[in-house]
């Protein structure tokens, strides 16, 4: 089980937790001037990287609220956490596949 | 190398000399040779199997196996083994039941003994909305000329007689769907019978031997090259049968996949006499069971919620599982547990697997079959093998394509099943 630091309420084991998936991934403002092929991008592919990944959980037995980490996905070593809105922190880059 | 038959004949010869004149069962060139016709990147059952098919049927012989590890050693080494094709929609019970048809004749086909059992695959109903699902399930198949039937509690209870229909079950028993023709087989056995029967017609597989990139320098961007841990391997055409590691060989060729990779876990017991006829799996209390031929409980959990490629997952999802083990089986309360391990397994957004061509010509995959990949190994390569030798779709591949996340047509696996194996 991971513990995971939610930015908001601290340390907190795993089962307080759901996984959001990929994060920054931001909805295009104009979906229907979007190609088929960009829009299943959009929907559907993702970076999936061995190693540092960006994603959201959502603390929903604390306190409810969504927020970003980046965790290594070979170690499930978490690098970071922060609020959703804040950019991805300086140094955490490394590894990820483009 | 021509493959010495396995017989009766050769087994008493060897019993009586002490096993001593057994060759290695394939060969496994230490390096790739400079060139080939086709090369497969991946040596799990369904890579093994493309290629066997590749030399087997459609003529092809200068053919290569790259596998990072050893061959077996990803999914096909650690999962559940078990085999059924009750899927629900055409496509996928064509897909899964030309699988199960290949299982049947198998050991023959191969001379090499997989073990395939069909000892049945019950799965239990536990609410108003499993018995529904169920019975649309079995309709649907019975439509597509596929086994499945209706069995009451007590006759679940006869079929598989270690279940608990008592009505004081936390989540009674309401009933099953039986798939006779399923069950299980051995599944380093399927690796190794491929692999021989493959290497037999030529094909070289090449262990410890990573794909470190894909060169793209043919026409129109086309495949030419893969660079490996041992060099590189000229060859214009590519099959990618890599499981959880489909994303990163695909990155190498700068496409990013519909697929994400997450930890599947799986646990066996102490070796006890037969106590267990069948395979029962429970969607909703979210168990599922057989036992091996060497006396194990086989036990298979579920996914961690998070993606990873740790080939290990949390303990909590081991006891959620043995919680609802013993609530389905309370004689197994005071079991032993023996190993726990897990693989990474690569999910598509409607958990049906992909199957053909990509957008970079010469480059095919094979992938997505998340959870519940092993059961079609054999059809999975017979299929791929014919459109990589054709460069087109298989009929029964083509409703899987790639494009289907574009062009919408998805085969919604997902919504029809809650657990999928
Ligand atoms: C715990 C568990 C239980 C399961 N239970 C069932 C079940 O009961 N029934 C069922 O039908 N399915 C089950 N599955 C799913 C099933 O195991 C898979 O869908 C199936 O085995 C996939 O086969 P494969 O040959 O494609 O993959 P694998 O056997 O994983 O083969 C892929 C190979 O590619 C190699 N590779 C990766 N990257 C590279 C590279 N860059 N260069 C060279 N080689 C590379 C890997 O080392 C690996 O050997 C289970 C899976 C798990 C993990
Ligand atoms: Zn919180």
């Amino acid at each position: 089980m991971l513990l995971i630091r939610c930015p908001h309420c601290g340390d907190r084991p795993e089962v307080e937790f759901r996984h959001g998936g990929e994060a920054h991934l931001a909805r295009p403002p104009e979906p229907a001037a979007l190609s088929d092929a960009e829009w299943a991008a959009y929907l559907h592919q993702r970076r999936n990287p061995r190693g540092p990944h960006a994603e959201r959980w959502r603390h929903i037995h604390g306190c409810g609220r969504f927020f970003n980490a980046v965790r290594d996905t070979l170690t499930d070593r978490f690098l970071a956490t922060y609020p959703t809105g804040a950019a991805r922190p300086d140094g955490t880059q490394q590894g990820d596949p483009a | 190398m021509s493959m010495r038959r396995f017989s009766l004949l050769s087994l008493a010869r060897e019993a009586l000399r002490g096993h001593s004149g057994w060759q290695p069962q394939w060969r496994s060139p230490p390096s790739p040779a400079a060139a080939y016709d086709a090369v497969i990147v991946g040596g799990g059952g369904h890579g093994l199997a493309t290629a066997y098919y590749l030399a087997r049927e459609h003529g092809m012989r200068r053919i290569a196996v790259l596998e990072k590890g050893w061959i077996g050693g990803g999914n096909t080494g650690r999962n559940t083994t078990i085999i059924r094709s009750n899927y629900l929609f055409p496509e996928s019970a064509a897909l899964y039941d030309h699988a199960l048809k290949l299982w049947e004749g198998l050991s023959r086909e191969l001379n090499y003994n997989v073990m395939f059992s069909p000892r049945g695959v019950l799965m239990s109903a536990h609410s108003v909305h499993d018995i529904q699902s169920f019975q649309r399930h079995i309709h649907a198949n019975r439509l597509a000329g596929v086994d499945n039937e209706w069995l009451t509690p007590e006759q679940c209870k006869a079929f598989c007689p270690p279940l608990d229909i008592s009505p004081h079950a936390r989540y009674p028993v309401l009933g099953g769907a039986l798939q006779r023709r399923g069950g299980t087989a051995r599944h380093d056995a399927v690796a190794w019978g491929y692999a021989r029967a493959a290497s037999a017609l030529g094909v070289d597989i090449i262990q410890n031997c990573e794909v470190t990139g894909i060169r793209r320098e043919g026409p129109g961007g086309a495949v030419s090259a893969l660079e490996t841990t041992k060099g590189l391997v000229r060859t214009a055409r590519v099959g990618v049968v890599a499981a959880g590691s489909t994303s990163l060989v695909m990155a190498m060729a700068g496409l990013r996949m519909p697929l994400e990779s997450y930890p599947l876990q799986a646990l066996v017991s102490e070796p006890v006499k037969p106590v267990f006829p069948c395979v029962v799996m429970s969607n909703t209390v979210h168990a599922y069971i057989s036992q091996s031929d060497k006396g194990e409980l086989v036990i298979g959990a579920g996914t961690d919620q998070y993606t990873s490629y740790s080939q290990a997952g949390s303990i909590q999802i081991l006891t959620h599982t043995l919680d609802a083990i013993t609530e389905m089986f309370p004689m197994f309360r005071r079991m032993r547990m023996l190993r726990a391990w897990g693989g990474i397994v690569d999910v598509t957004p409607d958990r049906s697997p992909i199957i053909g061509l990509t957008p970079v010509p010469g480059l095919f995959v094979n992938c997505g079959w998340g959870t519940g990949g092993f059961k079609a190994t054999p059809g999975s390569g017979h299929v791929f093998a014919a459109t990589i030798a054709k460069g087109e779709p298989h009929p029964i591949a083509a409703p899987f394509n790639l494009a289907r996340f574009e062009t919408g047509r998805m085969i919604d696996e997902a919504a029809a099943a809650a657990v999928a194996h």
